[in-house]
């Protein structure tokens, strides 16, 4: 293959007739729809996977936690067992127009897609997370009059939250990755955008786009990855290592002196 | 006659086939220090949590504050804010910190109560609308914020008697057993209960620190604090309790005072504890 060659063609083309302009507006508004649509899920997401893992743990005395426990492993044997292009296509293809909605917003149905999604995956993560956190934190809770719920919500949950953080970390980086897909559904997101400027000007050049949007989501996950890091730290507060953390640090500071 | 502050009738508990509580019959007198002794897996602990429902009893009838608590539709929230319970593994909420673990059941008690006679008031804003006699409007109490301050002031003492009032502000996890464990003992006692469970609340302690929590439950006993106490320590239970219960086989098979259960042990099963643990 000829590097120069291809550059050459990719620099002539997006220089051509002063287009630079554009396609720095297009690869940021498909990044931005990307990135867009990736949180807004993984926020919808854990806001439904917080819900469903709460049904999914509590006790299931009442007739009323059973049907909710039924119906929320029905919904994530649904998210989880069908891929997300599916579910795009049959939300924006064949639900929306069944029930007679139309010229709504592919980027709201890729939204809302990407939200139920991940919070079934979320639920389960979450599900883990209120596991892993020992059972006589909500002994306590109880013992002290609180209901199941305000303990659920005041002790346990942020618990598992920390606990669950470098998994949502990951679900976080596959939502940004997944979203490739909502081409399916007419979104432009960085893919797309991608695609439109290796096919824009009647000039099919594919191969300088395609490394490019492979180096943005390589860029995109690697901030990811150190925002969570960054959150993880913020939540160890209430862990002994972070007062050891701050210890070996004055112990360097002598050792210079 | 003492006042009866809990009353246990035919208590019984079984987990699937397994019955581990065979009828106990139980009454705790207010001031009174109770210490339930016997060997493992004889009930003990599951006896002391069928006493604010930790475990729901499988029959008999649980009496505190003129109701049941073994009846389900008991609010039993409301009642466990009035017994306390110390666990064996301190169980101190890890991501709050000393104070937070101390003051959050009392403020958000504080803060329901305070909504449900909101919710009262509105009801009866409601009805004098429409009715010439206008009913007065109930007493809310303090607002948020003295609630929160009072809470935290108490929550301070409670820290100054038990000398650690430097931790306010660290987390369970710097902190040594003992100090977890009377942390969580002072915690119990922030929401002023009339009785205290402690259930083995030394076992998990290394020897040095057993007496410092120790140490707390006798100053509480001479406040007169009712207590009911599942614990190994014998020489505490001769020391402390009025009155000592032997359990074992799901029943209770010896109570006396501590000098005659000790000194005079009838059963022949708590003659053969005794000659093991003393």
């Amino acid at each position: 293959m000829d590097w120069s060659l291809k550059w050459d063609i990719f620099i002539d083309k997006v220089s051509y007739n002063n287009w630079n302009n554009n396609f720095v507006k297009m690869l940021g508004n498909g990044l931005l729809i990307t990135v867009k649509i990736a949180v807004l899920g993984l926020i919808i997401g854990i806001l439904i996977g917080t819900l469903i893992a709460a049904v999914k743990v509590a006790p299931k005395y009442k007739l009323s936690v059973r049907i909710l426990d039924k119906i929320c492993a029905v919904y994530t044997a649904f998210f989880r067992g069908t891929p997300i292009m599916v579910q795009l296509l049959l939300a924006y293809y064949v639900f929306l127009p069944m029930i007679g909605v139309r010229g709504i917003d592919p980027e709201a149905v890729g939204v809302i897609i990407f939200g139920l999604n991940s919070g079934a995956y979320v639920s389960e993560i979450m599900r883990g997370g209120i596991k892993s956190v020992d059972v006589g934190q909500m002994e306590a809770g109880r013992s002290l009059g609180l209901s199941y719920g305000t303990t659920m919500i005041k002790i346990v949950i942020p618990q598992a939250i920390k606990n669950i953080l470098p998994t949502l970390g990951n679900e976080f980086i596959t939502l940004i990755k997944e979203t490739s897909v909502l081409s399916f559904i007419t979104v432009v997101d960085l893919y797309q955008a991608l695609r439109n400027i290796a096919t824009a000007n009647q000039v099919y050049e594919f191969v300088i786009p395609y490394i490019i949007l492979g180096v943005v989501y390589i860029i995109l996950v690697l901030l990811i990855t150190l925002l969570v890091r960054g959150i993880e730290k913020l939540f160890a507060r209430s862990d002994r290592s972070a007062t050891n953390s701050k210890r070996k640090k004055t112990r360097k500071a002598k050792v210079q002196l | 006659m003492k006042e009866v502050i809990l009353s246990v009738q035919q208590l019984k508990k079984s987990f699937g086939e397994k019955e581990v509580l065979k009828g106990i019959d139980f009454d705790v007198y207010k001031g009174e220090v109770i210490v339930v002794i016997g060997p493992s897996g004889c009930g003990k602990s599951t006896f002391l949590r069928c006493l604010n429902c930790m475990e729901d009893a499988s029959s008999g009838a649980i009496w505190f504050d003129g109701e049941n608590l073994a009846d389900m539709k008991v609010d039993i929230n409301v009642h466990r804010q009035k017994i306390g319970m110390v666990f064996q593994q301190f169980n101190l909420f890890n991501n709050l910190n000393v104070i937070d673990n101390i003051t959050l059941a009392p403020v958000l008690v504080a803060k329901k109560n305070r909504s449900k006679l909101k919710f009262k008031n509105f009801k009866i804003k409601i009805k004098n609308l429409f009715s010439k006699e206008k009913t007065p409007l109930l007493d809310l109490g303090d607002d948020l914020k003295t609630i929160k301050e009072k809470a935290n002031q108490k929550a301070m003492e409670l820290l100054k008697r038990i000398q650690l009032e430097e931790f306010a502000e660290a987390y369970p996890s710097t902190l040594s057993g003992g100090q977890k464990q009377r942390i969580a003992i002072v915690r119990a006692l922030a929401m002023d209960p009339k009785v205290i469970l402690f259930d083995e609340p030394t076992s998990a302690l290394d020897p040095e620190m057993v007496g410092e929590v120790l140490e707390l439950m006798r100053q509480l006993a001479k406040e007169n604090m009712t207590m009911v106490i599942v614990t190994h320590e014998m020489g505490f239970a001769r020391e402390v309790a009025n009155r000592v219960i032997f359990m074992d086989e799901g029943v209770i098979k010896e109570e006396n005072n501590p000098k005659e259960f000790f000194s005079n042990p009838q059963n022949p099963r708590l003659k053969d504890f005794l000659s093991k643990v003393l």
